[in-house]
């Protein structure tokens, strides 16, 4: 555990080289772990769970993402990430987000896998499906390619595994519920990021869409997407490997292109 | 022992049920039908004046989105009996003020209506039931925390009188509080909170405040009123707790007969019958504790409130208590059985309508209890009892 702005976090750290900090979805960091391992193999992984999250705490004052992004620019500093390349995962992409808008500079790379935080689409429509508003069997469907992919079986999960899940979801829900899933400020904000930005959805992810993830791009000035088929909304748990790969390829390329640079 | 009417402005005519997923949040109000509205809302209306002929109280309440209580906004019909009614106290119960934005608007409705019912209001604060948040919006996650904050900040819109003053809290912030008008009863009308639960209970206890339950039946109202009382007395509130700092509600239907009453008894039970809610509307994250919400999510059946469909009859709703009905003998019976066992309370809410309970049949019951129970338990049960099993009193 450490200690930031009085908030104890629980920090998955392996593997060795350049770091990465990894900021998990709003289902908490367990299903994350393989795919963690498989970057920890090529690269150092420094991946907390968020407040409210896992195993950390979460104080009475803190209720948004904005709350939780300042509270890892703490903990960069703290572990002295002077310049880190990220990666974050739906809520983890959005918190990612943040963080680059308010310190651009810290940043090498960013990857973001089926992100949520910015409100681009109209009014009218939900730019992002109403989670809290269907049953838990309809998410599924929205999150999966194959709802047997599912790594977090509730049933099977033990009373403290199923404790954390329910935290999980409560600490969800009090952060993102309203404005849903977007921080309205933060499309304003995206245009400092100077850093390579990687945007990257399961081709059937249904709770991040096609378009969505193109309008969110467009608020980067160096982003890309990419697309990898026969997954949902968790590539990285459904296309593991694939995902792995893809993006520490990603960050990879751009380090060497830097050495690169800097030995010409 | 008070009892007061209360009618939830059912809807009724709706489609069969299979042909729905809810009748809470997400039934098209296209299955409303404006016309028959207005009728209704005339109908219940007039139940409420007869019931207050009746000698009765008045006790009305707000839900949203939903057939089961088309009074989405409760301070609008409470204002109509504050002008159609004379002598009834007005009790809501009551204002979901965790789902409400602005704390001062509710103390200016609230001393609205005491002002025109001449300080007849009596003013409940209620958390909301969990289908409440989808319809407005409003974060499942520390209800309790905004509901608390929320109290406090209307009892201080009520009784400073000195101009304006600020609040700047957790979750509200509000400068230039000074309302007008301010209420007739001084320093402001009595105060309500339901709970059906015990650790809420006793937070109310320790307040003094009026404790309502809802249909919790023998099994968990003891619990609640064993909490209240406990924080009564912790508080400094001393030994003996009023009965009329309690109240309990069922669905109550008195009949000249057995055969009668049963019959109104029946209707009533849609109150419960027609509660189709898909889980996902009914456990919201944060809504339950941690531990309760994880049982949920393992999918246990987590139904343990005595209002659930297995006891929707009407031999097993009175077994429950949940439902008094039956001849002025028995439903006096039932009640005093509650009473004995729970340690007393001083006022009993009367559901006294639900679903296709007709106007007749409504005003029967209402009138068969007023004229053939209410004095019973009037003597029975005076004002001046003191609630508690007399072992804790004594411990006590």
């Amino acid at each position: 555990m450490t200690t930031v702005a009085g908030i104890e976090l629980e920090i998955f750290e392996r593997g060795r080289g350049e770091p990465i900090l990894y900021l998990h979805g709003g289902a908490g960091i367990g299903s994350d772990v393989a795919f963690l391992d498989l970057i920890a193999k090529e690269r150092r992984v420094i991946a907390p769970s968020h407040p409210g999250f896992g195993r950390s705490s979460l104080p009475d004052w803190l209720d948004s993402v904005d709350d939780i992004s300042h509270v890892y620019l703490e903990l960069m500093d703290r572990l002295g990430l002077m310049r880190v390349d990220m990666v974050g995962f739906s809520i983890g992409g959005w918190i990612a987000a943040e963080i680059a808008s308010k310190l651009p500079q810290r940043l090498t790379r960013l990857a973001l896998i089926g992100p949520v935080g910015v409100k681009t689409g109209p009014p009218d429509k939900l730019d992002i499906p109403d989670i809290f508003a269907m049953s838990q069997e309809a998410l599924n469907k929205l999150r999966f390619h194959d709802p047997k992919n599912n790594p977090a079986e509730l049933a099977a999960m033990s009373d403290d595994e199923l404790f954390i899940a329910a935290r999980n979801r409560e600490t969800l829900a009090l952060i993102t519920w309203e404005p849903y899933m977007h921080n309205p400020k933060l499309k304003h904000r995206l245009h400092r990021v100077e850093a390579p930005v990687l945007l990257l959805r399961g081709g059937c992810d249904g709770i991040v869409s096609a378009e969505y993830l193109l309008r969110y791009a467009a608020l980067f000035p160096k982003a890309r997407i990419e697309t990898i088929a026969q997954a949902g909304h968790l590539p990285h748990v459904e296309q593991r490997e694939l995902t792995a790969q893809i993006i520490l390829q990603f960050l990879g390329t751009d380090q060497m292109a830097e050495r690169a640079g800097a030995k010409s | 022992m008070k009892a007061w009417h209360f009618s939830e402005n059912a809807y009724p005519y709706l489609p069969p049920a299979q042909d729905y997923e809810s009748i809470r949040v997400s039934l098209p109000n296209r299955n409303y039908d404006p016309k028959k509205g207005a009728a209704l809302y005339d109908r219940y209306i007039d139940e409420w004046l007869i019931a207050e002929d009746e000698g009765l109280e008045l006790m009305l309440n707000e839900h949203h989105q939903t057939a089961t209580c088309v009074d989405p906004a409760a301070p609008l019909v409470l204002a109509a009996l504050a002008r159609l009614s004379k002598k009834a106290r007005l009790l809501i119960l009551g204002n979901p003020v965790a789902n409400r934005r602005q704390p001062v608007r509710v103390a200016e409705e609230m001393a609205m209506v005491d002002i025109l019912s001449k300080g007849r209001l009596e003013c409940g604060f209620v958390r909301g039931v969990p289908y409440e948040v989808l319809p407005a919006n409003s974060n499942p996650v520390r209800m309790n925390e905004r509901q608390w904050e929320a109290i406090d900040l209307i009892i201080k819109a009520w009784t400073n009188h000195d101009g304006p003053v600020s609040h700047e809290g957790r979750f509200f912030h509000h400068r230039n509080i000074n309302i007008w008008p301010r209420p007739y009863q001084q320093p402001h009308p009595p105060i309500w909170i339901s709970t059906t639960t015990p650790g809420g209970a006793g937070r109310v206890g320790a307040r003094g405040y009026v404790q309502a339950t809802f249909l919790t039946g023998y099994g968990g109202t003891s619990a609640i009123y064993d909490s209240y009382r406990r924080g009564w007395r912790e508080a400094g509130g001393g030994a003996d707790v009023p009965v009329n700092r309690l109240a309990y509600a069922a669905l109550v239907y008195t009949g000249e007969s057995e055969e009668a009453a049963r019959s109104g008894a029946e209707k009533l039970l849609w109150y419960i019958t027609s509660n189709k809610v898909p889980l996902h509307f009914c456990y919201p994250p944060g809504y339950v504790p941690t531990p309760v919400h994880a049982q949920i999510l393992r999918g246990a059946a987590i139904d343990q409130h005595a209002a659930n469909r297995a006891n929707a009859t009407v031999d097993k709703a009175i077994e429950a208590g949940i439902m008094f009905a039956g001849t002025p003998d028995q439903v006096f019976r039932q009640i005093k059985h509650m009473y004995d066992h729970v340690g007393g309370f001083g006022h009993l809410l009367n559901m006294g309508q639900a679903g296709f309970l007709e106007h007749d049949e409504t005003v029967h019951g209402i009138k068969m209890f007023a004229r053939e129970v209410y004095p019973r338990l009037q003597e029975a049960f005076p004002d001046s009892a003191i609630s508690g099993v007399r072992e804790e009193r004594v411990v006590a």
